[in-house]
């Protein structure tokens, strides 16, 4: 689960993470309040969407810039009004774009420097790792490839936790001396503290600045968390933003189905992630494309895949159903009459290819045979793909 | 010698009494699997009834273990509970702990794997579909099935599968058993990001076994786990061995179904893996139907019998 930066921010300053002042404002009449709350001087006003690239995204009405720097409380006002509202399109939003429904105000500071900061998992060592870098303010992967030199990492036993000594050697080898050593030491400290005990995914910092005064803080917070974590944190869980999710994820998610939308135009229902993900794969080595990955889950019942039905054809691009179901345990003939169910109920016009195989394959396909409805049976992944590809074309 | 487990290995259920663990418990004792003792804590003295199956259950891992001489588990405990099971079953020194449960907090198996660092017990998941090593009789039946694999589409014989995804496998073990070809043992490593045997633990495995003579190796996108053994393979594996990568069309970012499935960066994509894959000596499937014939063709290659 993704939150917004204002909330990240907030999270931050809980746990000791030093932020520049910011107030998050979620209607127009709040805005003139939250920049009061800051110190006087130029303020930074800031989209809350979750996606990056915010600064250099423009809004379809031609407004460029998702954060601006403001000289006055006027101008600050004038550019929140402009963004609220408003549908930013950055390099990772997608075309669409995305809403603005949350303005952040924050406290512009000097800066002396630039730095990079997160926390993720290290997969190759299953533990915690920090990752650090002189370079800030610019994309990551491009410093890792460019100048890998440049990159600093520390690996956290789980056992006893980000060490003193971590800390420091980071610090120092990010050439921090003085007061900027001390603080940031307690700034890795404070972030490593939260990262940990909110069952964070990642936490990044980009850019983590230096500033004239000898402040290190985080002028930029991107969290995810474990969703598997969240039963155990309630209070995270309310920072779920339902606005920034597909409606259809959101859906699916209350069947306890795993359902991404694409943009192709053949949808697909399939038990199981990986057989989800090749199924997807093999859609498109026949030439079509897939419009969703959709995974039913290991014990799919009638239910669930009625569903799936409704879900998938609620996205107005899709052309094509392809079901391919590896019946291990599960009863073929269970998908077959809820495939049949949903096709009757929503009086599917669309091609439909169901491939079954497993266990009670054959009561599945007389079930599917014998409903009266169209539906191609096949035989193997590769014939239902093919079949599919060639109804939609 | 099949890899991990043999038809002989005695096998505790934690969480036996549980509707998942109960219907999986169910089809292995089925299967012909020792299925030896169960544990749910509080209903220690109670019995799993099966048919002519009657499963002594325990309150604790260490009772079972002395009392029926299990060496292997199958976890099926929820969630929340999972790592303290995992542990428990490391504490009362089990060779192998099989952890079916799916949803596991990350930061609980970072724990867990720390804590079994130097330890003898093997963990396999979680989030998988388990292990099984087919049996000589009708359906393979009379073989270990540890997890929810469905038994009956193995085939004894002489192929290796180590797979991340369960219906993957599934999809990989029937494609062999209905070209005759069959299986030493089938092993779901599980698609979570931190997992206790990894793609290369199971290769070297598969590669010591006299009776494996081939090999089926199927990853996804997320991590490098796939890349490490494919190395290790061009190295020091003279055996056939195909590949499949699923998520090819996996968008970046997005997390698909599996705990572990997301791209990150430029190498754990699907086009980065299959890349090492090839250049390894690695036969790759083409689509998930090529499987069992990518491996019919790099045993072709080095004129290797499969069956």
């Amino acid at each position: 689960m993704n939150i917004h930066e204002y909330q990240a921010k907030a999270l931050f300053e809980k746990f000791g993470v030093a932020v520049p002042k910011g107030v998050p404002a979620r209607t127009p009449s709040e805005f003139e309040g939250a920049i009061k709350q800051l110190p006087a001087g130029a303020v930074i006003v800031k989209s809350q969407i979750h996606a990056g690239g915010r600064g250099k995204g423009t809004f379809t009405d031609g407004f460029k810039g998702g954060v601006k720097f403001a000289q006055t409380p006027a101008d600050a006002l004038d550019y929140a009004n402009r963004m609220f509202g408003n549908t930013l399109v950055t390099a990772q939003t997608g075309p669409a774009g995305r809403k603005v429904q949350t303005i952040y105000f924050a406290q512009a500071t000097d800066i002396t420097k630039e730095y990079y900061l997160a926390i993720l998992l290290d997969r190759v060592t299953s533990r915690p790792v920090i990752v650090a870098s002189t370079e800030g303010g610019v994309e990551i992967e491009k410093v890792a490839h460019d100048s890998p030199e440049k990159i600093f990492k520390i690996v956290i036993d789980p056992a006893v936790g980000l060490m003193g000594y971590q800390a420091r050697e980071l610090a120092f080898k990010l050439g921090l001396t003085g007061d900027y050593f001390k603080n940031a030491v307690k700034l890795i400290t404070a972030l490593y503290t939260m990262f940990w005990k909110t069952d964070a995914s990642m936490v990044e910092v980009n850019p983590l600045i230096t500033t004239p005064g000898g402040q290190v803080l985080a002028l930029d917070a991107k969290v995810s968390f474990d969703d598997n974590a969240l039963f155990r944190h309630p209070e995270l869980t309310a920072l779920r933003d339902l606005n920034e999710e597909d409606p259809k994820e959101i859906e699916a998610s209350k069947f306890n189905l795993s359902y991404i939308a694409l943009d192709g135009n053949i949808a697909c229902l399939v038990n199981g992630a990986g057989l989800a993900m090749s199924t997807m794969d093999i859609i498109k080595h026949y030439g079509g494309s897939p419009a969703n990955f959709l995974d039913v889950g290991g014990g799919a019942s009638k239910d669930q895949v009625q569903a799936a039905f409704k879900i998938i054809l609620t996205d107005p691009n899709v052309k094509g159903i392809m079901v391919n179901i590896f019946g291990g345990i599960m009863d073929c003939n269970t998908i077959a009459t809820g495939v049949v169910a949903a096709a009757r109920e929503l009086g599917l016009t669309i091609p439909l290819v169901v491939r079954l195989e497993g266990n009670n394959v054959a009561a599945g396909k007389r079930t599917l045979a014998e409903s009266g409805l169209t539906i191609h049976s096949a035989d193997t992944m590769a014939d239902a793909a093919q079949k599919i590809v060639k109804l939609v074309a | 010698m099949a890899i991990i487990v043999t038809p002989d290995t005695r096998v505790l259920v934690q969480g036996i009494t549980g509707e998942f663990g109960a219907r999986h418990t169910k089809l292995s004792l089925d299967y012909g699997s020792k299925i030896v003792a169960g544990v749910t804590p509080g209903k220690g003295g109670q019995f799993f009834e099966h048919g002519v199956h009657r499963v002594p259950i325990f309150n604790t891992v260490a009772e079972a273990v002395a009392a029926t001489g299990a060496t292997a588990s199958a976890v099926f405990v929820p969630p929340p509970f999972a790592a303290d099971a995992i542990l428990e079953g490391v504490d009362a020194g089990l060779d192998l702990c099989v952890a079916i449960t799916e949803g596991i907090p990350i930061r609980d198996m970072i724990e867990v794997k720390r804590a079994m660092a130097g330890r003898k017990t093997r963990l396999i998941g979680p989030n998988c579909p388990g292990i099984v090593t087919p049996g000589a009789g009708k359906d393979s039946a009379g073989g270990c099935r540890i997890g929810i694999a469905p038994g009956y589409i193995h085939k004894k014989g002489h192929v290796g599968v180590v797979s991340r995804s369960g219906t993957l496998t599934y999809e990989a073990v029937f494609q062999l058993t209905s070209k005759n070809i069959g299986q030493t043992t089938s092993v779901g490593i599980g698609g979570d990001p931190v997992n206790g045997t990894s793609h290369l633990d199971v290769v070297k495995m598969f590669n010591d076994d006299p009776e494996t003579w081939g090999i089926i190796m199927i990853g996804e996108i997320g991590g490098n786990a796939e890349v490490e053994a494919a190395r290790w393979v061009k190295a020091n594996c003279k055996k056939p061995v195909a590949g499949f990568i699923a998520g090819a069309t996996a968008p970046a970012g997005r997390r698909m179904g599996h705990a572990g499935a997301v791209v990150g960066g430029a190498e754990d994509t699907a086009a980065a893996k299959i890349a090492v894959f090839q250049e390894c000596g690695i036969e790759c499937a083409v689509t998930p139907s090529d499987m069992a014939d990518a491996l019919i063709r790099a045993a072709a290659r080095t004129g290797t019998k499969l069956a």
